[in-house]
């Protein structure tokens, strides 16, 4: 495969198109689960424990009926009977996992501030919040688990039923005893220790659900903020005992999830049967101080990585321990996010042998889960530390150790020591390319410059090179992995008798404009306007195949999903053409949307006219079925690996710890590019969410349990103020296992980010003695650590 | 209590609580819905609107004190179906992904730019403090407003 810098020609692929989603969403018109307005809707609020661990002594809920307009109150126990499964894992990564049962209301015991124990009903928002603070719960408190060491301990076992607070331990260790034998050869050996703090995944939109249940027709609309319309469906139906046949989920608009709503959460479920109970519309919408809580938070790892290297820094030898919080309960894939990460500690470097362990616990928080990256930013944030750290014992710059280390391009298809298939890369190239952009050399000579003028304020420049395994996943793999579901993507492809074009996806786009960039695939085969494409998506009536939108899958298996089932529209549409024009199917040529017989190109039928004799079927080829549609299920032979280098810059001012983000530069290659300026996008806001992991965000608990960053004023999203504009630059290597040669990259700038950032601070802490600091690396931090090195 | 206010340029009466939040009074009377809800402590700026020309919170706002003011919100700033300048700028520039937080944005951007007509990048920036994105890393959504400002 080889690397080039353009998009290869001017077609409709490869295009920076301005979206189709704009307008509504700029206007106001868009609908987001809030904007829906349903007629005699009730509304629900939850109460929430105020405890991280306790038993549920009692809980009175006449108070809360006597609240104007509270219509009914429940607590889990008076709920049991609803439900026909508990809420779902997805992925028991092995077969002794220990899963605790985990129901939508608490029943018992809580086991985390925010576990819910009861959910009032009322007439309106305001009444059911007042209804809600009316309930009385009295708990007996037991000491909460907080500390990764102290669940691993067993000191006190939350889930008492499963003996322990260890869920699993999983190994990935294909030839133990080489790694060993790397270790005791080796002539350099660095061991880092590093804290993956807990996050909060913000995104814009709170969580929300509406429930429009059908009492005599049966069926159930379930509109809900999520990435997920069809796994929600079947999950939804598992754990209500109602049919999936009668449940529709629509997701509307939906305000960004990053993860955060890839996952079936107790709040979808209890407004499901409580429809079905009371036989009204049911309406929830999350607060921002209630969702820092009740939703999934992301990361929670302690990770201890070694490598072993010879005289000249080469990596024989990488050697992984985590340990892992899943908080208080497996959510929708809680425990396969380490392993998402697992196969990924060699990062982009030729590494002969490896060994992986990974054990997680459950703690008394917020249940973890998939958040921008699962996995994969904690394994790149590792890799591309301790690589710094590697470089700094060997003695060479960290652009040197790297390229002394990385898979060549010419080792590609590689076969990672994981035991995966890197399907192509240039990660030198990348290198060069970021190295040349953001001026590293000049860089350098300020840096040296300022360190000799003992500037207070000293200048740090930080690389990583990343690597990352999208296009979750051939289905067999997954298999392997043990997740319950497969990997695969639907799509449908129709024309319409006026020779438009609808595209069905069972992607569930939040933010990502997949109606633009479907619309170019479909249109530059088809030879149309993407304007006269139309892509549907996110409603289980109109896709009943999906399997959503997570992991960078959305192009690489959904976008080719498109081309697919095109493709086999044109098919169905040459012979139709043939026939019509008395021409054998390999006589006609397509081109620019219209079928023309070779050598004489008076004969020629355009695509719209193919369509309309389709639908009016009046003279098809013997044996045809009119109409022009086709379906593909496209299921991913291999993983897609996208990969690039960022360059971060910051200026500490040694006085006061401040670190300013003075530049940053990210080179990312994602194969093929169907949108040029979607891309842009993409990279710009993962850049920023992997550097406010670095600098500014860490979900912080007492030693109770509490959340202290419950709002947004405590837990820092950072604004525009924190960040300078940020060069981007591509490369473009092609993935030779689909037929788009595309490869995602809604995560890749996350991914990239946080490494590149702290090493960057870590370099300008060098002459200080500083070669570490835990994220996020605050001004406290990092003045703390300068008067420390002092000492 | 009675609350008479121009929306958008319509009048309208309406008898509200006196606790009503100015953004619930937009959402659910008004049934304008293009105006956001993104926290509880006013640290977003989803839910920012115009009160007589300037930017508010309208979730730091109660209904009543908007009376015998004039509200602008995201849906009254395109005209005769051509989008404002503000919003051209957005799309032209990539400034938007999921969208939740852009009609805050706009408003926000349109009134910063009213009191700096030519701003520098910087203070842009400063001047978006109380806007939060979480989909674009904020690039697009200052290149746009620049842009604005440029035409
Ligand atoms: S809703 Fe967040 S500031 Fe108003
Ligand atoms: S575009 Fe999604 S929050 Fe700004």
């Amino acid at each position: 495969m080889t690397t080039t810098e353009a998009p290869p020609e001017e077609r409709v692929f490869g295009q920076r198109l301005l979206r189709k989603e704009d307008p509504e969403l700029l206007t106001g018109e868009a609908r987001f689960v809030a904007d829906v307005d349903v007629h005699g809707a009730l509304y629900i609020a939850l109460v929430r424990s105020t405890l991280a661990h306790a038993r549920i002594v009692s809980i009175d809920v006449g108070p809360a009926l006597e609240v104007p307009g509270v219509t009914a109150v429940f607590t889990g126990a008076d709920l049991e009977q609803e439900w026909a499964g508990p809420l779902p894992c997805a992925w028991p990564v092995t077969e002794d996992m220990k899963a605790p049962t985990h129901l939508p209301l608490a029943v018992g015991k809580v086991c985390y501030t925010g576990d819910a124990v009861a959910v009032v009903v009322a007439e309106s928002e305001y009444q059911a919040r007042d209804g809600a603070e009316a309930v009385v719960v009295e708990y007996e408190p037991l000491p909460p688990v907080v500390d990764l060491g102290d669940a691993v301990s067993d000191r006190v076992v939350i889930h008492e039923d499963l003996g322990t607070n260890k869920s699993y331990t999983w190994e990935l260790s294909p030839d133990a005893e080489a790694v060993d034998r790397a270790f005791a050869e080796a002539t350099h050996r660095v061991h880092g220790h590093y804290i993956q703090q807990r996050l909060i995944p913000a995104a814009m939109e709170p969580r929300g659900v509406v429930v429009i249940p059908q009492p005599f027709g049966g069926e159930y609309t379930v509109i809900s903020a999520t990435q997920i319309p069809h796994i929600l469906k079947v999950m939804l139906a598992l754990t209500s005992g109602i049919s999936e046949t009668s449940i529709r989920v629509i997701a509307p608009a939906v305000g960004g999830g990053f993860g955060s709503k890839l996952d079936v959460y107790a709040e979808e479920l209890l407004s499901l049967v409580l429809a079905r109970r009371l036989k009204r519309p049911i309406r929830w919408i999350e607060t921002r101080s209630e969702g820092t809580q009740a939703t999934i938070q992301g990361r929670g790892q302690i990770q201890d990585i070694e490598l072993a290297a010879d005289a000249d820094g080469r990596i024989t030898a990488i050697r992984v321990k985590l340990l892992a919080d899943m908080g208080a309960y497996l959510q929708l894939v809680t425990p396969g996010v380490p392993l998402l990460g697992a196969f990924l500690y060699a990062g982009v470097y030729d590494v002969p042998a490896y060994s992986f362990s990974c054990t997680s616990v459950f703690t008394n928080l917020t249940p973890t889960d998939a958040y921008r990256g699962a996995g994969r930013p904690e394994a790149t944030y590792a890799i591309e530390r301790a690589i710094d750290q590697l470089a700094l014992e060997v003695g060479v710059d960290p652009a040197e150790i790297r390229r002394r280390n990385y898979i060549k391009p010419d080792q590609f298809p590689y076969n990672s020591v994981a035991g995966l298939v890197y399907d192509s890369g240039n990660y030198v190239g990348s290198l060069e390319k970021a190295l040349d952009l953001s001026g590293y050399g000049e860089l350098r000579k300020e840096q040296e410059r300022r360190r000799e003028q003992n500037d207070p304020v000293q200048l740090g420049i930080g690389l990583s090179t990343y690597m990352e395994m999208c296009g979750l996943a051939p289905s067999r793999v997954l298999a392997s992995l043990r997740y319950v579901a497969g990997g695969w993507e639907a799509a449908t492809v129709r024309l319409l008798p006026t020779g438009k074009v609808q595209v069905v996806t069972g992607t569930s786009p939040h933010g990502q404009g997949h109606e633009t960039s479907w619309s170019q695939i479909a249109a530059d085969r088809l030879g149309v306007s993407p304007d006269d494409v139309e892509v549907l998506h996110g409603d289980t009536a109109v896709s009943p195949y999906g399997l959503d939108s997570y992991g960078s899958r959305s192009l690489a298996v959904g976008g080719v999903a498109v081309a697919i089932a095109t493709d086999r529209v044109i098919e169905k549409a040459r012979q139709i053409a043939a026939h019509q024009l008395e021409a054998a199917e390999e006589d006609l040529e397509f081109t620019a949307g219209t079928f023309r017989v070779k050598g004489s190109p008076e004969k020629s039928m355009p695509l719209g006219a193919v369509a309309f004799e389709a639908f009016t079927a009046h003279n098809l080829p013997d044996g045809m079925e009119p109409n022009l549609e086709a379906s593909s299920h496209f299921d991913p032979p291999n993983f897609t690996f996208p990969f690039g280098t960022h360059v971060c810059v910051v200026e500490i001012d040694t006085e006061t710890g401040g670190v300013r983000l003075r530049g940053y530069t990210a080179v990312d290659d994602c194969g093929n590019q169907v949108n040029p300026l979607i891309v842009e996008g993409q990279v710009h806001g993962g850049v920023v969410q992997g550097v406010a992991q670095a600098l500014f965000e860490e979900a912080s608990y007492d030693s109770q349990g509490n959340l202290l960053t419950s709002t947004l004023v405590d837990y820092l999203v950072p604004a525009a103020s924190e960040f300078p504009s940020l060069t981007t630059g591509t490369t473009v290597t092609p993935s030779p296992t689909n037929l788009l040669g595309v490869k995602g990259v809604g995560e890749a700038g996350t991914i990239g980010a946080a490494p590149a950032v702290i090493n960057a601070v870590c370099d300008a802490l060098s002459p200080y003695g500083i070669h570490d600091i835990d994220m996020p690396a605050t001004p406290e931090r990092v003045w703390t650590a300068i008067q420390e090195a002092a000492r | 209590m009675e609350l008479s206010l121009t929306v958008n340029g319509k009048a309208r009466t309406d008898d509200v609580e006196p606790r009503l939040l100015l953004v619930h009074y937009l959402r659910d009377v008004a049934r304008l819905t293009g105006t956001n809800i993104g926290c509880d402590t006013s640290s977003c700026g989803a839910c920012t609107v115009h009160m007589d020309g300037e930017a508010v919170k309208s979730c730091t706002v109660l209904a009543v004190q908007a009376d015998g003011h004039e509200i602008t919100t995201i849906e009254g700033l395109a005209s005769d179906g051509t989008m404002h300048p503000m919003q051209e700028a957005f799309r032209q520039n990539h400034a938007l992904q999921c969208g939740y937080c852009t009609p805050g944005m706009v408003m926000a951007a349109t009134s910063f730019l009213k009191e700096n007509p030519h701003p520098t990048e910087a203070e842009v920036r400063e001047g978006l403090e109380g806007n939060l994105c979480r989909c674009t890393g904020y690039h697009n959504i200052v290149k746009a407003i620049l842009a604005a400002a440029q035409s």
